[in-house]
């Protein structure tokens, strides 16, 4: 698989010539966010900076230290299908144009990321040991009275974070197609004759 | 009693459980990898998931940030202090959540605020028995949300499903479960399943299936046959792993029975990811290690 790297500023041109199923390597500022600061911004909050042409990652990450020598142990990605209902006002309104996380989204995001000009790339799940690996600074961390660490927003610059386009700026899910094709095998399967 | 000592390694437990991916599961995970296709996604997924276990190992880091419920399973010699083992285990969860083992996880359900040291009514899980050895055996798995939300029990008969109650029925849950987790419980898991229970005892026994190896035959050949069955059917489903298409959609199947009421029949499934984090000791009754489990 050649390999893209996508760098910051993730300007709309470069957002959309990413093609579904390629691998990218994600370098540049990506900022935290999982369910309390989605419902935070969805409700109206103000981000504590400017999102836009920035990166969203769906994580909770295990940091120990304190501020200004913070060291990142566990940073990787959190379900994303949780933060379904909040997406596509944040993609419209903060003009986020690449959200990482892992499980896939629905056709609410799949649709905003085609208007607004916004990709969602899959990092793999679990694999926190690795992506801590390539998380090179911490900018701080927003929200951390408010919602604790795990939910607080962290300002995180990586180095080639390692992900999949999964849902294209074209309309494209690979989600959708995975979830209809293994439908399709779940009926043949049922239909095979049972088991005795 | 040496507090310290037992405090020690149950530390230890914490730490080997939360950085040091057993090598029955990372075999299992290699196993799905030789039967991708080289160069294809599924087998960069499933190379990303070695390399960060390799890692994790070495520099003794958290295979996964969610470090998940910590479920203690103790079976412990006739007469012994189970009180004095919640202490001297709630005093290791703190001290490794301190040294980052684990993430500040525990949170109040009515208040949303987090618990520091992860220790609270209802975290970590405890479940004692009485054993027969004199030693303590304790194991502990470390399950994430990811996972755990994906988990799917069902009654039966379930006219939706086409599922009566027989093992014709079971199959059905279980692949209606293995469908709808799609990539959400990081695939390529472990599916563990109980027949019958009621709905509490149904998802506690199906958890328990992940104590088991992953080579370990299933008590009855019959549930033997349901679990090679499953892990052909899964297999046709290509969701693959993280669900981004592929072979690897499951790295095993587990199931168990419990006698149920003539009312009831449940099928519990919990899924496990791939990040399969289960690690064992018998220790001493003064707390020293004994051996090693897993």
């Amino acid at each position: 698989m050649v390999v893209l790297r996508l760098e910051y500023p993730f300007t709309a041109a470069k957002v959309r010539e990413l093609k579904l199923g390629r691998e990218v390597l994600v370098s540049g500022p990506v900022h935290t966010a999982r369910d309390a600061v989605h419902r935070y911004l969805f409700e109206g909050g103000k981000p504590p900076g400017d999102l836009a042409d920035g990166a969203i990652y769906h994580c909770g990450p295990i940091v120990l230290g304190r501020e200004g020598a913070w060291l990142v142990r566990a940073a990787g990605p959190t379900t994303s299908m949780r933060q379904e209902p909040f997406t596509p006002e944040l993609i419209r309104r903060c003009r986020v144009r690449v959200i990482i996380g892992k499980g896939g989204m629905g056709d609410g995001t799949r649709l905003a990321c085609a208007e607004h000009g916004c990709v969602y790339l899959h990092a793999v799940g679990g694999a926190a040991a690795l992506m801590a690996r390539c998380v090179t600074r911490v900018d701080g961390v927003h929200f951390m009275r408010e919602f604790g660490p795990a939910e607080a927003m962290w300002h995180l610059v990586v180095k080639d974070m390692p992900a999949v386009v999964t849902i294209d700026a074209r309309g494209r899910s690979l989600h959708r197609r995975v979830r209809s094709a293994s439908a399709r095998a779940l009926d043949a399967i049922v239909r095979d004759g049972p088991l005795t | 009693m040496k507090a310290g000592l037992w405090e020690k390694n149950l530390l230890e437990l914490v730490r080997r459980t939360s950085t040091d991916l057993p090598s029955d599961v990372e075999q299992g995970i290699r196993r799905a990898l030789r039967r991708e296709k080289r160069g294809t996604r599924a087998a960069w997924v499933l190379e990303s998931m070695l390399a960060n276990a390799d890692i994790a190992r070495r520099e003794s880091l958290p295979l996964c940030q969610d470090t998940g419920v910590l479920t203690f399973y103790f079976s412990v010699p006739v007469g012994f202090d189970t009180n004095m083992l919640v202490a001297r285990t709630r005093a290791a969860v703190a001290k490794a959540t301190r040294r980052g083992y684990l993430r500040i996880n525990a949170v109040d359900s009515m208040s949303g605020a987090p618990y520091e040291t992860n220790s609270a009514h209802g975290a970590p899980v405890f479940d004692f028995r009485q054993g027969a050895r004199k030693t303590v055996d304790v194991r502990l798995v470390m399950k994430g949300g990811g996972c755990e939300n994906v988990g799917r029990q069902y009654s039966l008969p379930d006219a939706q499903l086409g599922a009566g109650r027989d093992l014709e029925g079971v199959r059905r849950c279980v692949l209606d479960a293995a469908w709808h987790a799609q990539g959400l419980g990081c695939a390529p898991g472990v599916l563990g399943v109980c027949i019958g229970g009621d709905r509490a005892s149904g998802y506690a026994y199906a958890k328990e299936q992940f104590l088991r190896r992953m080579c370990e035959r299933a008590a009855t050949d019959r549930l033997a046959r349901l679990e090679d069955r499953l892990m052909k059917d899964i297999a046709r489903l290509e969701i693959g792993p993280m669900g981004m298409g592929g072979r690897a959609t499951a790295l095993a199947v587990k199931a168990g029975a419990l006698s149920r009421l003539p009312a009831s029949y449940f099928v519990s499934v919990s899924y496990m990811c791939w990040a399969f984090r289960r690690r064992g000791v018998l220790l001493g009754p003064e707390g020293g290690v004994n051996r090693w489990l897993y």
